[in-house]
């Protein structure tokens, strides 16, 4: 037998050259740098002449414009792939012109994707610079900020109190809502009944007003101990009605998630229903329901603005109070960022305990 | 009348909605018996012994304990339990809880032992079953032949009177069946009343001292193993063991 000449051959290629896709890229790079550049000489224009704000606008646009410069880079590598690929071509190896093609493909797609990016953000550039620059100077004052920051953030620390006494309180009530609405048996019935009645209608009723009705109505019902509330504890009250009722459903969805088996081995062994529910399903359920649990928790904390309805003073109440004495809403923006601040790690925290258990399963 | 049996089952019915499952069972378990069901799956092998352990409640019947009535309405079913054990084809271990503490649950928050004593006792029926070692692991950690003896010395804590097992191996891998399997052999040497379901029919062979076949809900045949494996009589026992000797489960 004579061998026969091996040539490899690709046949699964998929074929396109990717030239198009390279030229597009180059074409939207160029457009997204000159937007930039034309918002970045904008910028420098629009900042007052003097004190140091002036400085801090020239580094963001110079900055900027340097930045949009390094979009140029992955055109430069697509480019430099389709050189590659043409080589490979004539020196007729396929499986090197596929690969080539296809990282200069990515690169091309990677080029378009960071274009995409920055021009969205630019237009928000453009837009804080409408109107002679009002809305930056109307949302991000620096002299505003500078002159609120520090009481408004001290009256963050009451909404930071209220989210977490009310989260520790209904981390309790609402297992204990919870365990009622699953209530066993002919007894549990009326009270599993009374409970839903409980979660419908917390769930329904928006949370400023359920904040309003119990900031404003017990006093004015003088009802003994519930009336002499402070307006904090008022806001608590009325958070942990509201949210008990959310918590109260996270914690059933886990319970309910538990296998039935898991509840027979229990009780084979003579364990009573109470018993069984404390040592073997309410902790496994608790585990499971910690990432939807903490989400909750975040809606609750953003609701503690709210609470401002009834005069408590708390951030967004510090905040408003600035604002409507000088026209200006850094005051209000300072206090965004500081739910963005507080907000974003236990995001990211969540979404982390979300993929660990992702993992976990998958590992099954 | 026949002398009283120490689990004796009469006239057991039972339905899911308009599916009769149990369709007029009777069994007596004699004390330090072994009773096999055999039966093609969906027979009501599972839901049988369910009943029994009152997991199910019974519609039509009577199960009787040592001669106590330990079915219908108002049974106090969580003290029926504690002299009756089972295991389960899933093992359903415990998964937030250490081999111990699954193993000690029932002693401690029932018996009311010590924990020093249930960990005790624990670690000796352990030891018994080659698993000391893993006191401390979570089941997870486990093989399913090593859960299986785990979940089958969580019902023994308890000190049963009756051990109801229920397809034990059907879940396990085949090199891992022979190693849960001697625990039960050794348990019936031993003197444990036990009435279980079981597909392994050499084992069944070996250990039983009566088979039932069960076909639809009623049992058709029972009697000794040599019997009914060596000459059943019912043409739908003699069909189902030819299937098992076909698929070489025999
Ligand atoms: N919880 C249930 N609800 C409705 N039907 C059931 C339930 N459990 C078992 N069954 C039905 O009862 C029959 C007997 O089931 P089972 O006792 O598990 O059989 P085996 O253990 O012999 O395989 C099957 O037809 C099954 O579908
Ligand atoms: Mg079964």
């Amino acid at each position: 037998m004579t061998a026969v000449e091996a040539r490899p051959t690709a046949r699964s290629t998929t074929g396109r050259s990717g030239h198009g896709l390279t030229v597009v890229a180059a074409v939207v790079t160029a457009a997204t740098v000159l937007f930039v550049g034309i918002t970045a000489v904008r910028l420098v224009q629009a900042a007052p002449r003097s004190g140091g704000w002036h400085w801090v606008l020239l580094a963001v646009a110079v900055l900027g414009a340097l930045a949009a410069l390094l979009l140029v880079l992955p055109v430069l590598s697509a480019v430099r792939y389709g050189r590659l690929a043409r080589a490979a071509e004539a020196r007729e190896d396929p499986v090197a012109v596929r690969r080539d093609r296809f990282r200069g493909r990515n690169a091309a797609r990677l080029a378009i994707g960071l274009c995409v990016a920055t021009v969205i953000a630019t237009f928000f550039v453009v837009f804080l610079l409408a109107n002679d620059h009002a809305v930056q100077s109307t949302f991000f004052a620096p002299d505003m900020v500078a002159r609120s920051w520090w009481d408004v953030t001290k009256a963050f620390g009451k909404n930071v109190f209220i989210a977490v006494v009310a989260e520790v309180i209904v981390l309790a009530w609402g297992l204990l809502v919870a365990l009622a609405r699953l209530a066993p048996g002919p007894g549990g019935r009326p009270i599993a009944w009374l409970a839903t009645v409980y979660i419908d209608a917390f769930r329904a009723v928006p949370a400023i007003i359920v904040i309003y009705l119990v900031g404003f109505g017990l006093p004015l019902a003088g009802v003994p101990v519930l009336s002499s509330m402070s307006p904090t504890w008022a806001a608590i009250f009325a958070l942990v009605l509201t949210y008990g009722a959310y918590v109260a459903e996270v914690y059933r969805a886990g319970i309910e998630s538990i296998h039935p088996s898991q509840m027979a081995a229990a009780r084979s062994l003579g364990l009573s229903y109470p018993s069984t529910m404390r040592f073997v399903i309410v902790p496994q359920a608790v585990r499971r329901v910690i990432p939807p649990l903490l989400n909750d928790f975040i809606g609750l904390q953003k609701d503690t603005a709210l609470v401002t309805v009834i005069g408590t003073v708390e951030a967004f109440t510090q905040a408003k109070t600035y604002a409507s004495n000088f026209f200006n809403l850094s005051s209000v923006t300072v206090v965004a960022a500081l739910f963005v601040l507080i907000t974003i790690p236990q995001t990211r925290f969540v979404d982390g305990l979300l993929a660990r258990e992702q993992r976990r399963l998958q590992a099954r | 009348m026949s002398p009283i049996s120490f689990l004796e089952i009469e006239g057991l019915r039972k339905s899911y909605g308009a599916n009769e499952v149990l369709r007029g069972i009777d069994l007596s378990v004699e004390q330090h018996q072994v009773v096999c069901l055999i039966g093609a799956s969906g027979c009501g092998k599972s839901t049988l012994l369910r009943c029994v352990n009152a997991l199910e409640t019974i519609d039509e019947g009577q199960i009787r304990l040592d001669g106590d009535v330990v079915s219908g309405e108002g049974t106090d079913v969580d003290r029926l339990r504690r002299d009756v054990g089972i295991v389960f084809q899933a093992f359903n271990l415990f998964p937030h809880m250490r081999v111990l503490d699954n193993i000690t649950l029932g002693p401690r928050r029932i018996h009311r032992h010590s924990r020093a004593a249930a960990e005790a006792q624990a670690l000796e029926l352990l030891e018994r079953v080659g698993l000391a070692a893993k006191a401390g692991a979570y089941p997870d950690q486990l093989s399913g032949g090593q859960q299986q003896r785990v979940a089958i010395v969580r019902a023994l804590a308890m000190n049963p009177r009756v051990l109801l097992l229920d397809e034990i191996t059907s879940a396990l891998d085949p090199e891992l069946v022979a190693e849960v399997l001697g625990i039960v052999r050794d348990l019936a040497a031993e003197g444990m009343t036990m009435l279980l379901a079981t597909h392994e029919m050499s084992f069944a062979r070996e250990v039983a001292h009566t088979v039932c076949f069960l076909h639809e809900g009623v049992i058709l045949e029972q009697g000794p193993p040599e019997r009914i494996f060596g000459a059943p009589t019912e043409p739908r026992t003699q069909a189902f063991l030819h299937r098992i000797v076909e698929a070489g489960r025999l």
